[in-house]
């Protein structure tokens, strides 16, 4: 099995098992303040962490490219208050246009 | 239909508007799917199978970064962990049993929840509307805008030159930004994004982005 079939049957299961594990635990052993306030800060720190290495990261190097200009844009668009599809497409186009002009 | 009859207007309303709109980040995730090296049919079947954006992106993520499946699973899960809570918090008010309860849990997301949430004032039934209309309607469009995305991606041919390497970050920017709403949430960030890169040359790809868990763990588990 390659590992992108891995990667969809695994996340696919995964993320199946733990929607259904909140219908079948008993109440109390989620509730507790300190998992609610840790699962609020999950997405944050990952998903900051994945807009790094996806704008810098070129396997284990650094890199500063045509990708930063993309997401100085999306950050601009977003400060603006820019719905989600037109920080994507500012953000691809401003990349796409450096990459060619490079 | 009764159900649909019953329901306050304005439960219809959002449940719609919030299906058409999350639904069409769907054309993102395709999109970057396909320029992350996934198949047409796989990018479909994630949509299909985990439905939660986060997670989907995650997955594509780490592995377009030339993290393993294993990196890719790990950090779609911890994405995914919160869909547990939603769980938990929609159990009793939805209170199904057998398939229902299965289909339930499938489409248990932020978005079905939030909306169930937000029709409190109109009742538990009003409630129950709200999630399985968003819950349903959601599905529906962010597997078809998946498709559309997905295909269009595969027609354009190299990612860089149309800027699909730059939407992708863009895309978790946009995932992300609402969350910053305190100053510890930005500090969080930050840190996050300094780490994750401060580890990239060290550690094998994906593995620096689930390092950062242990931040979030970190300040959450503290005394108060």
């Amino acid at each position: 099995m390659s590992a992108m079939w891995l990667g969809v049957i695994g996340t696919s299961a995964a993320a199946y098992a733990l929607k259904m594990l909140g219908y079948s635990v008993p109440q109390k052993f989620l509730s507790h303040p300190r998992v609610q306030r840790t699962n609020a800060l999950i997405p944050i720190v990952l998903l900051s962490a994945l807009v790094a290495v996806q704008t810098f990261a070129v396997k284990s190097k650094l890199e500063i490219d045509h990708r930063a200009l993309g997401i100085v844009v999306a950050a601009v668009a977003l400060k603006f208050r820019a719905p989600f599809p037109v920080v994507v497409i500012l953000a691809g186009l401003s990349s796409a246009l450096v990459y060619h002009l490079r | 239909m009764r159900v649909v009859s019953a329901t306050p207007k304005s439960t219809i309303r959002d449940s719609l508007s919030v299906s058409l709109t999350v639904g069409a980040y769907g054309i993102a995730f395709g999109a970057a799917s396909v320029a992350a090296g996934f198949s047409v049919l796989q990018s479909c079947l994630l949509s299909l199978l985990t439905f939660s954006g986060a997670s989907q992106f995650a997955l594509v993520g780490v592995m377009s970064s030339g993290g393993t499946a294993l990196a890719g699973i790990a950090t779609a899960s911890l994405l995914g962990f919160r869909n547990s809570l939603y769980g938990l918090r929609m159990s009793p008010i939805l209170n199904t049993k057998g398939l229902k309860r299965l289909l339930a849990a499938q489409v248990t997301i932020d978005e079905s929840t939030g909306v169930a949430l937000s029709q409190e004032k109109h009742g538990p039934d009003a409630m129950r509307a709200g999630f399985w209309m968003t819950g349903i309607g959601v599905f529906l469009f962010w597997n078809l805008f998946t498709l559309a995305g997905a295909i269009g991606a595969k027609a354009m041919g190299n990612p860089a030159s149309w800027g699909l390497d730059a939407a992708v970050p863009a895309a978790f920017l946009g995932l992300v930004w609402p969350r910053l709403t305190s100053p510890l949430n930005r500090v969080l960030a930050v840190s996050a994004m300094a780490l994750a890169l401060a580890l990239t040359p060290l550690l094998p790809a994906g593995l620096p982005i689930i390092a950062t868990a242990f931040l979030a763990l970190a300040v959450g588990m503290k005394k108060p």
